[in-house]
């Protein structure tokens, strides 16, 4: 009887395993290999004819860190985090109170505030182009009305950073809207009820009772926020070229730079290691104090 | 409510609202007048579509929509044959290292195949995929999301379901293709609601992936049109730019509870 259940335990679990193969490879090559490279690759030295590879352990890193443009770049990006994180998410927040709230034209309010959802970043980029162009531009003209000079959005350090948040929080607030809005649609009718009886205000009331019931929503939002404050640049490509002197770039388009612009691998593997190490800080996050609450069986 | 607020809120929503679709009004706008007309924004001007003639001429679009269709087609198909397999393994099979497995899979939702642009470059150039669909859709096939999100579609199916169905004689894949995928058509749909238009919309990996107009995919093809280089105008970007989001915002207009319904599922595992 025990061999039985022995070569049933056995079939199983080959069975499992033939299941999970084609996942198990696809991921292997494209996920947990690529990860070990990079962190192999970093510790070499950049081949050329006269140099052959060698191993320089931290070196690439230490070069890192003393590239100023390295530091400017980490500013840039921590200053894109420290913007697009709450402002979409204040303003997700706001639409999400609109779009749930008894107000005509609701249909349209969240079908605009959504549609940038799902277009490409390359498409927002060229449909913002109109607007920050100078002379010609939407802004510009705007502006003109008032008397204001043209000002170059892109062209400037001082503003063409503000230009690529603008289009990145105008792409996912929507997004985020429509999580904010099914977490608001479990609050229960009975406490808005009670609130009115009791004669308390509006505002009261989203402060005690809706931000607080929308805390677990609003984490979860926080950490994809700060991921997407990684993630999206696509838009640096068609606006700003990181430029001018650096100004507007970004960790993840400073790594393209490096390696397919400047095919300097060991330098771009570094900072992915960064980039990687941040991202596991923000896994961890997650875990600790979101999931945590939620289920996993 | 009183009806004071209520117009208050009325008015701040519409407001914001139309500030939100203001970008897209405004290429509609430049896409259908001439370039001068646009940008000083004569209001009387005639429509044109001559934009769009113009910028259909400007590049292979057809071969675009061609490449970026087969590239959602390939990475669907893919993922939904790899995430059924592996999230039945995890969800109704018992096996060792189940565990440790999945919890390998749960790390893969962190390190964003974005970040990982300069090895998955080096790994498809190995396995001969460079410019190809096949290069530029592998790396997202075995979705961690997706086999989450099957997993958990296949968990909540009842086991006397299956069990009936072994007691007729169906084999263990049988009852997968039978029992389990059937009932969970609706994960399915939202899955690709998802994949389609992440896959429709990716720039980065196909840019670095991709070298030549066989294989280009619209974003890419958009932004190369689109590039200052190239001294194209602004309405004539315009025009590009919303033929190449037509497909999927037509597709989005109409079948909009789904998709918000399907972005939802996708944030709430």
């Amino acid at each position: 009887m025990s061999e039985l259940a022995k070569l049933e335990r056995r079939r199983r679990a080959i069975y499992g395993w033939l299941l999970l193969s084609p996942a198990a490879i696809l991921l292997s090559l494209f996920a947990f290999y690529p990860s070990i490279a990079t962190l192999w690759s970093s510790l070499f030295s950049r081949g050329t004819r006269r140099h052959p590879v060698e191993f320089v352990g931290v070196e690439n890193y230490t070069d890192l860190f003393a590239d100023p443009t390295f530091w400017i770049v980490v500013k840039n990006n921590l200053f894109y985090a420290g913007i697009t994180v709450p402002l979409s998410m204040f303003i997700a927040l706001s639409m999400a109170l609109w779009a749930n709230s008894k107000i005509s034209a609701k249909g349209f309010v969240r079908t605009a505030y959504f549609t940038p959802t799902v277009l490409p970043m390359i498409a927002a980029a060229n449909l913002w182009l109109f607007f920050y162009t100078p002379g010609l531009g939407v802004l510009d003209q705007i502006g003109s009305l008032f008397g204001l000079p043209s000002v170059n959005w892109l062209g400037q350090p001082e503003t063409a950073l503000w230009a690529i948040i603008i289009v990145t929080v105008w792409k996912e607030s929507g997004f985020f809207m429509i999580f904010y809005l099914a977490a608001l649609q479990t609050i229960p009718e009975d406490l808005r009820e009670a609130a009115d009886i009791e004669g308390t205000s509006r505002w009261t009331y989203t402060r005690r009772i809706v931000l607080p019931m929308l805390m677990p929503m609003t984490l979860f939002i926080g950490v994809n926020a700060v991921i997407n404050s990684v993630k999206l640049i696509d838009h640096l490509f068609i606006l700003t070229k990181g430029g001018p002197s650096d100004a507007s770039k970004l960790i993840l388009y400073y790594i393209w730079e490096q390696a397919f612009a400047f095919f300097d691998t060991p330098h771009a593997a570094a900072l992915t290691m960064m980039v990687l190490l941040v991202l596991g800080i923000v896994a961890a996050v997650q875990f600790y104090f979101i999931d945590r609450r939620t289920h996993y069986q | 409510m009183s009806r004071f607020t209520k117009s208050f809120d009325t008015i701040g929503a519409v407001l914001l609202a139309i500030i939100w679709i203001a970008p897209l009004l405004f290429a509609v706008w430049a896409a259908v007048h001439s370039t001068s007309d646009a940008v000083n924004f004569r209001l009387t001007s005639p429509w044109t579509m001559s934009n769009f003639q113009a910028a259909w001429d400007g590049a292979p679009w057809g071969k675009y929509f061609l490449n970026t269709f087969l590239l959602v087609t390939v990475v669907l198909i893919g993922q939904f044959i790899v995430t059924t397999l592996a999230g039945y393994a995890f969800a109704q099979v018992q096996f060792p290292g189940k565990d440790i497995a999945f919890l390998l899979v749960l790390l893969q939702l962190f390190i964003l195949p974005e970040v990982l642009i300069v090895e998955n470059y080096a790994m498809v150039s190995r396995l001969g995929l460079f410019d190809s669909i096949l290069g530029v859709g592998m790396p997202y096939m075995a979705s961690a999301f997706g086999i989450f999100l099957m997993r958990q579609a296949f968990k909540s199916v009842p086991i006397e379901l299956d069990e009936a169905a072994r007691i007729e004689g169906c084999s263990r894949l049988g009852i997968l293709l039978k029992v389990y995928v059937p009932l969970a058509k609706p994960t399915y749909l939202a899955y690709a609601l998802v994949s389609v238009s992440t896959h429709w919309n990716n720039f980065l990996w196909p840019l670095i992936v991709t070298n030549s107009p066989e294989t280009r995919p619209l974003t890419v093809g958009l932004s190369i049109f689109g590039a200052p280089e190239n001294g194209v105008d602004i309405s004539i970007i315009s025009a590009a730019t919303l033929m190449s989001v037509a497909p999927l915002l037509v597709a989005f207009l109409i079948f909009q509870r789904q998709f918000v319904q399907a972005f939802l599922r996708s944030g709430i595992k």
